[in-house]
């Protein structure tokens, strides 16, 4: 038998039954749609957490105070909040380290920024000139924290838009103007483009000052909160985490790495977890469509089970007058897959259209990549294989004669 | 040329076995037309089964023009039912989803013959049994009892088959009918050739062909030649 008589065939009895072959197919599309969208919902999580970290600037790692350990028992402070870090630590990785394209030391804290009518609880980090290359930020208005203003412990400021838009309205002008900072008078000198994101930790709901103006007016001490470091390129970021920690245990004289008053986060690792944490968000969605997929499997398995017994006789027939066995097990097995086949075609329209409006109409953001689609294809092949080989199997082990005689 | 040397037949049976056919010989030489009679349950469909290479014997020798069918596997059946015999059956006999010219095509489709060819063959066939293009495209549901029985003869002719083996082609019919089907039969053995064994339960029916067989309980009770028809 020629294959596209394989192919006349499989139409003639698919179309013979549309409702039925129809209904069928709609639980492979079903199947195949919610897999793709699902998936597409995962990645596109995965892809806007990826970028929101990678926002905050490349190949970057981070030095923080560690919770100080002291020996004989006692409870140690959190994280972040233990004194360790100085500027001194900075210049020293600066100076010594290889791989290091920049270091940019911070003091951040949460203060009331006022101005007359407004006032907003904000953080206000004190930066040297390098932060914003380091930390991927931009200044729209003005200029941003020179070293220069660092040394003379200048009182000026740079805002985040959300600040200017809280402290001088949407938009508002703002370089020139006096904002105060913890009651201190400091003059806005720039103004930080808007970058999106929301909530706690947004770089456009900051306010930037020199950071030795920081430490004197408002921490009064000479500690750092952070040491953001940039490597020079993404492979070298191990190597780099490593010799700033060796530099900083000998700094403060600490000879085991347990006990290091300073904790390091290199920016590939926040990215790795993260990515972790949405595969198996991603993960666990399609397994729930997947379900549903192996529901419309065994659909057509029940189709294709029923129509044998309703064509006992045809069967008969057939292979009286000249079917072989596996000529019967192809056309069945043909059956199968096609309907699961154009199910999965359907589906995989279906599914890229739903999450295309899911992400126009800004529902959720998701993803398609071609894999995905590539394997839903193979998939509803695969689920027609699978669920239509046991029936097959079954309509070509038919004995003529008794399907003939068959009532 | 057909030989058949004490074929029995055993089915198993929920409670034990049944002995459908316990020995049955014979020879029905190339040209003959004969008739195959016997109650109910004598055992003919399951001998015109055996003969129609649908089935082998539970023991005993079946020699199709000089070849040992008693012994083949399935697919080797196949290929002896496509290359020799036509079969027109006690019912079901067409597709039902499938047009008239289909259902004469079929075998021609799993000979794997091209598609212009069996078109051709097909039409050829049909036109032997007297139906015409105004048919070709109905469905079995379209056509009278008459007209399948002839679709299934002419679906039986297409593969140009030595043999012909119908097992009560005219069961269903009226009288009238059932002369159209049995002319369709005589012609096709005198002016073709063609070797025919018909079953049928009905004495007018078998005064068609030139010898008579007559079956009880699974064996042979008489055969004799049909005088009024030896020429
Ligand atoms: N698959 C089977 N299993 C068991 N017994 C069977 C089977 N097929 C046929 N038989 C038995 O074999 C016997 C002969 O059956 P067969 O169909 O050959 O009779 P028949 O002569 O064609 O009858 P009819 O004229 O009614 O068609 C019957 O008694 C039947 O019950
Ligand atoms: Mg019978």
């Amino acid at each position: 038998m020629k294959v596209e008589d394989f192919f006349e065939e499989t139409l003639i009895a698919l179309s013979s039954n549309r409702v039925r072959s129809g209904l069928t197919m709609l639980g492979i599309v079903i199947g195949i749609s919610s897999v793709i969208v699902m998936v597409a919902i995962g990645q596109g999580a995965q892809s806007s957490i990826q970028s929101s970290i990678e926002s905050i600037g490349s190949n970057l790692v981070q030095v923080m105070p560690g919770a100080k350990r002291s020996f004989g028992g006692g409870v140690s402070s959190g994280r972040g909040t233990a004194q360790s870090l100085t500027l001194d630590d900075a210049d020293e990785i600066a100076a010594n380290i290889e791989f290091v394209n920049a270091v940019a030391p911070e003091v951040s804290s949460r203060y009331q920024v006022t101005t007359k009518g407004a006032n907003t609880n904000t953080s206000v980090v004190g930066v040297t000139e390098a932060y914003p290359n380091v930390r991927n930020v931009s200044v729209e208005l003005g200029v941003f924290i020179s070293d220069q203003q660092s040394k003379s412990l200048a009182k000026v400021a740079v805002v985040g838009s959300a600040v200017r838009d809280d402290l001088f309205g949407e938009n508002g002008e703002a370089v020139g103007k006096i904002i105060r900072i913890n009651g201190i008078q400091f003059t806005v000198v720039g103004v930080t483009e808007e970058k999106g994101g929301s909530g706690f930790g947004s770089q456009d709901d900051m306010v930037y000052i020199p950071i030795s103006t920081a430490q004197k007016y408002l921490t009064g001490n000479e500690y750092i909160t952070t040491i953001s470091v940039q490597g020079v390129d993404s492979d070298s970021m191990t190597e780099l985490q490593d010799s700033i920690t060796n530099l900083l245990l000998e700094r403060h004289n600490i000879s085991d790495v347990s006990l290091a008053d300073f904790n390091i986060l290199n920016q590939a690792d926040i990215v790795e977890t993260a990515s972790s944490v949405t595969g198996t968000f991603t993960t666990l969605l399609a397994a729930v469509a997947g379900i549903s997929l192996f529901v419309g499997g065994i659909g057509i398995m029940n189709m294709m089970l029923t129509s044998i017994t309703e064509r006992t006789k045809e069967i008969g027939l057939r292979k009286a007058i000249g079917a072989k066995r596996s000529e019967i097990n192809t056309q069945f097995l043909m059956e199968a897959v096609v309907l699961t086949l154009v199910g999965g075609v359907v589906g995989i329209i279906l599914g890229v259209c739903v999450s295309f409006m899911l992400s126009i109409f800004g529902v959720i953001q998701t993803s398609i990549s071609i894999p995905s689609i590539v394997l839903a294809f193979v998939v509803s092949v695969v689920i027609g294989i699978i669920f239509g080989y046991y029936p097959a199997k079954r309509a070509a082990s038919l004995d003529p004669i008794i399907a003939l005689r068959y009532e | 040329m057909i030989e058949l040397s004490d074929v029995t037949k055993t089915y198993k049976t929920g409670a034990g076995s049944f002995q459908a056919l316990r020995g049955v010989s014979f020879r029905i030489e190339d040209g003959e037309f004969v008739a195959i009679m016997g109650p109910s349950g004598s055992g003919k469909s399951t001998l015109m089964h055996i003969l129609g290479a649908l089935d082998t014997p539970t023991s005993g020798k079946y020699f199709l023009n000089g070849k040992d069918v008693s012994t083949l596997c399935e697919d080797e059946l196949v290929d002896i039912r496509l290359g020799q015999i036509g079969f027109v059956f006690q019912s079901f006999n067409l597709l039902p989803r499938a047009t008239v010219l289909r259902n004469v095509m079929l075998p021609l489709i799993y000979k794997s013959v091209e598609k212009s060819e069996r078109e051709a063959r097909a039409k050829v066939s049909l036109e032997s049994v007297g139906l015409y293009e105004e048919h070709y495209h109905h469905l079995s549901n379209q056509l009278s009892g008459g007209q399948i029985q002839r679709v299934a003869i002419a679906r039986a002719l297409v593969n140009d088959p030595s043999l012909i083996l119908a097992d009560e082609p005219t069961g269903n019919l009226d009288t009238k009918t059932s002369e159209i089907v049995l002319g369709a039969f005589q012609r096709l053995n005198q002016e073709q050739g063609r070797t025919i064994i018909l079953i049928t339960h009905e004495k007018d029916v078998a005064e068609h062909s030139d010898r008579i067989i007559h079956f009880k309980d699974g064996m042979v009770v008489s055969d004799t030649k049909n005088q009024k028809n030896l020429h």
